[in-house]
């Protein structure tokens, strides 16, 4: 199918999709207590006004993440789960109360389809990975060891407090916060000399952390999944060029968080800059790169601010403004949706972001 | 000829990053040159390796390397050199009208610095001899030897020399060339603004017979010149007093900060401070009032008021003159901002009571200006009752000193720490004192600028010693 048809069913499929997450959403029968009340409270109603995802961006405002932090977990359970327990996961929250997100399924969901999208060259089947970041009370850790599993593997952690090292950060306690990230490294190298392990997942620091104390070809990797913070493309090349040795090892870089799961990327080489170009699990999650006054998308090449969309039976979450820009990248055959390529802090190019040593 | 691209070398290897600068015309902000910007994985990932950079100039004798120096220094003169990985040629006529039009130095200040580079390299036998203190050379190509009859060793203490350069002045680039045919590789990040004059001199040390892969040219950020000052063995760093105070106390790295350097004139020479008045002048002012040995005070016995005045009448109608005007004494600002803040400073400065502004009267206008396309600081004399002023001990990037009024016995005390001391005396008990204050880096005694470089003397330590350890060593029969 040409990339032309590819994007005008995409679309479509998406309008479908989103038809029926509102239907979900908006009904006593199986949406959720907040959404239900939130509609109450407006002049129109979304079960008639919500036909497509263009329907969402003009009606709906942005989603306020201050609810997930200070609302109560259970209005947020959507009728037809609310006889199953649900995990909790938290994003941020380096002071004070995180916000969270409930769920059921949804990673398993998201984190199956996104193994379609690894190679078994890089990530083989049947053996083992580990995860070096930030575990605890993320859905990250139990999506990662789903993802391991789907893929006959099983999976040893090393865990990061992203929070402990944003605060040394903050109170320029640099020293501490690289002792930390020693600490840290020191326990994945321990796992690495002890056990087998052929699949990474960690952040692009810890990666080269690792590479600088270990041959990490040598020492039988053969594939890294790489997320959580930002990568330019200079030092995307510099992981792929150097770091994984020029395709040694499979670098896959990552761009998710818990709101919305995980996005792929498109393939990184010399010939695109190394310009890392991410695309959502759509239509479960839909990104959308802005002009935030006038809530329109920018240009194809050019940076606005990243919008979140988050469209599953067990999370409704519409246009929530990222505290990332982007640059809106075109569609391509194996994501005919638009995409958000070399994401970095909003205000980046204004100010210095703490971003951490992971 | 279109805007460079000035790539990072590693090992002497142009590596084009795929993060860029940009370095700018100080006047109208047009694009010069692009310059790479690594990460900082890049410098430690070639750290890891850099012995080859120390075996590549190890294949050498000292004297070899003298010799490639002594080229390096006619080629970086009067050469035409590689300038960027387009196959593009710099002109010496090119190297000055580039840097003058980044820095705001004007062209007569660009050759002054191009001479003292020139000569340095030129006259590296005279420098080392004057940091080994006269060992012969055979003994660093052998590592051990007899010198003055005793056996000596000397080990390296590191395989590179780490450099965080600053942007205000090429002449600075001086300190690290001896490290060459000391056959210690080099590791820089080159200041933001002034990547011009290090890259031309690694081009030189190239063309005139020295191995790339000595040279590691690491354009970076922050985190890049930490790794630089954390993993090289032994590092220099340039910057403002916050800067350098990180790594005070750092054995393995040499801190080129303020240099608050100052003149002193004794009680016995007071009565003839208008004879010195020239010396006073060129030690504020020269190079602009950039560099370290510039002084930034006068300190005297009495006639403070006299001699700021003095100083005053002869600074204070400095205009900015156009870069190409052979009598330009005052340098632009790559960065206007920095300007305007040294100007607010002086003005807030101004307002604490006890120092007036001996310039003002004879400026004929505010002390920023803008002129010839850029934004200039005319020279500011302060006079101030005391060494307790916020004033009296200041350095800004521009001609300014303190004149200060302070007991002769007192003076020592009272200066602080002081990178040149320039005192104007023949009293023997003063003299005596001068010599044994711990306080003064650099001294010259009589009527000498604080700018006269001693080549065969140290300047901020010995960079033999800093490269080098003597160790006793037995030899069996």
């Amino acid at each position: 199918m040409a990339i032309e048809n590819k994007i005008l069913q995409a679309a479509k499929d998406l309008d479908t999709h989103v038809a029926e997450i509102i239907k979900w959403h908006f009904s006593d029968e199986t949406g959720s207590p907040f959404w239900l009340n939130w509609a109450k409270d407006q002049s129109w109603d979304p079960l008639k006004e919500i036909k497509t995802f263009e329907d969402i961006c003009n009606k709906f405002p942005n989603f306020q993440d201050e609810w997930l932090r200070d609302l109560p977990n259970k209005v947020w359970v959507p009728q037809a789960y609310k006889d199953r327990p649900f995990n909790i996961f938290e994003t941020g929250g380096t002071t004070g109360m995180p916000k969270q997100r409930i769920g059921w399924d949804d990673f398993r969901i998201d984190y199956t389809a996104f193994s379609e999208t690894l190679n078994d060259e890089h990530f083989p089947k049947d053996h083992y990975w580990m995860m070096v970041g930030p575990t605890g009370p993320r859905r990250l850790r139990l999506a990662i060891e789903h993802l391991a599993n789907q893929r006959g593997c099983s999976c040893y952690f090393v865990d990061l407090d992203p929070r402990w090292v944003k605060r040394l950060i903050a109170n320029k306690q640099f020293d501490q916060a690289r002792a930390y990230m020693d600490h840290v490294v020191d326990q994945a190298l321990t796992i690495l000399k002890n056990r087998e392990v052929s699949a990474l997942f960690t952040t692009p620091k810890l990666l080269e952390a690792l590479a600088e104390r270990k041959d990490l070809v040598r020492a039988g990797i053969k594939g890294v999944f790489c997320g959580g913070t930002t990568m330019d493309k200079q030092y995307a090349r510099f992981l792929v060029e150097e770091v994984c040795e020029g395709g040694k090892i499979g670098f896959v870089p990552t761009y998710g968080n818990t709101l919305m799961g995980l996005a792929r990327h498109h393939p990184i080489s010399r010939e695109n800059d190394y310009s890392i170009a991410y695309y959502a699990p759509q239509p479960r999650a839909v990104l959308r790169v802005i002009n935030t006054e006038n809530n329109q998308p920018v240009a194809y090449d050019t940076w606005g601010r990243v919008e979140l969309s988050t469209l599953t039976k067990e999370f409704f979450m519409p246009r929530f403004l990222e505290r990332d820009e982007a640059l809106r990248r075109r569609p391509w055959t194996e994501a005919p949706w638009d995409g958000v390529a070399e994401v970095r802090p909003f205000g980046a190019m204004q100010k210095n972001i703490v971003e951490g040593v992971y | 000829m279109s805007t460079p691209h000035i790539p990072c070398l590693r090992f002497g290897v142009p590596y084009r990053s795929l993060n860029h600068s940009e370095v700018k015309d100080y006047r109208d902000g047009s694009v010069k040159a692009t310059l790479s910007q690594v990460n900082a994985g890049v410098i430690r990932r070639d750290l890891k390796t850099i012995n080859q950079a120390r075996e590549s100039l190890q294949k050498f004798s000292t004297k070899e390397l003298m010799d490639i120096s002594f080229k390096a220094g006619e080629l970086f003169l009067q050469g035409d050199l590689p300038i960027g990985e387009d196959g593009s040629i710099q002109s010496a006529h090119d190297y000055v009208e580039t840097l003058s039009s980044t820095s705001g130095l004007p062209h007569v200040m660009v050759r002054k610095n191009m001479d003292k580079i020139h000569y340095a390299l030129t006259h590296l036998e005279l420098i080392l001899n004057g940091l080994t203190r006269g060992i012969d050379f055979s003994v660093l190509d052998q590592g051990y030897g007899k010198h003055g009859g005793s056996p000596v060793c000397f080990f390296p203490t590191t395989h590179a020399l780490g450099l965080v350069m600053p942007s205000n002045s090429p002449a600075v680039n001086s300190l690290w060339l001896p490290s060459i045919a000391l056959k210690i590789p080099i590791v820089m990040k080159p200041g933001r603004d002034e990547p011009w004059t290090p890259y031309r001199l690694i081009q030189a040390f190239i063309a005139a017979g020295a191995p790339k892969e000595a040279f590691g040219f690491y354009p970076t950020d922050h985190e890049g010149a930490g790794d630089i000052l954390k993993h090289c063995g032994r590092a220099l760093i340039f910057g403002d007093k916050a800067t350098t105070d990180q790594y005070a106390g750092d054995p393995g790295v040499q801190v080129h900060g303020p240099g608050f350097s100052k003149i002193l004139i004794g009680d016995d020479e007071i009565e003839n401070w208008e004879k010195y008045l020239d010396v006073m002048v060129s030690s504020i002012s020269d190079n602009g009032g950039r560099s370290c040995v510039n002084a930034s005070a006068v300190i005297v016995p009495k006639y403070g008021k006299e001699i700021a005045d003095a100083l005053g009448q002869r600074l204070g109608p400095l205009k900015p003159l156009p870069v190409n005007d052979p009598q330009a004494v005052l340098s632009g600002f790559a960065n206007p901002k920095m300007g305007e803040w040294i100007d607010q400073t002086l003005v807030s400065d101004f307002s604490e009571k006890g120092a007036i502004d001996m310039t003002a009267p004879y400026r004929d206008g505010d002390r920023l200006v803008k002129a010839e396309g850029g934004t200039y600081l005319r020279p500011t004399i302060a006079y101030c009752e005391s060494m307790d002023h916020v004033l009296a001990n200041r350095e800004f990037l521009c001609p300014y000193a303190s004149v200060v009024e302070v007991n002769q016995d007192q003076m020592l005390s009272a200066i602080g720490p002081t990178l040149v001391v320039t005192a104007i005396t023949k009293d023997a008990d003063f003299k005596r004192q001068l010599l044994g204050a711990s306080n003064i880096e650099r001294l010259n005694i009589g009527p000498i600028s604080t700018m006269k470089i001693s080549w065969d003397q140290p300047h901020e330590g010995n960079m033999f010693e800093f490269l080098y350890k003597r160790r006793s060593i037995g030899m069996a029969a």
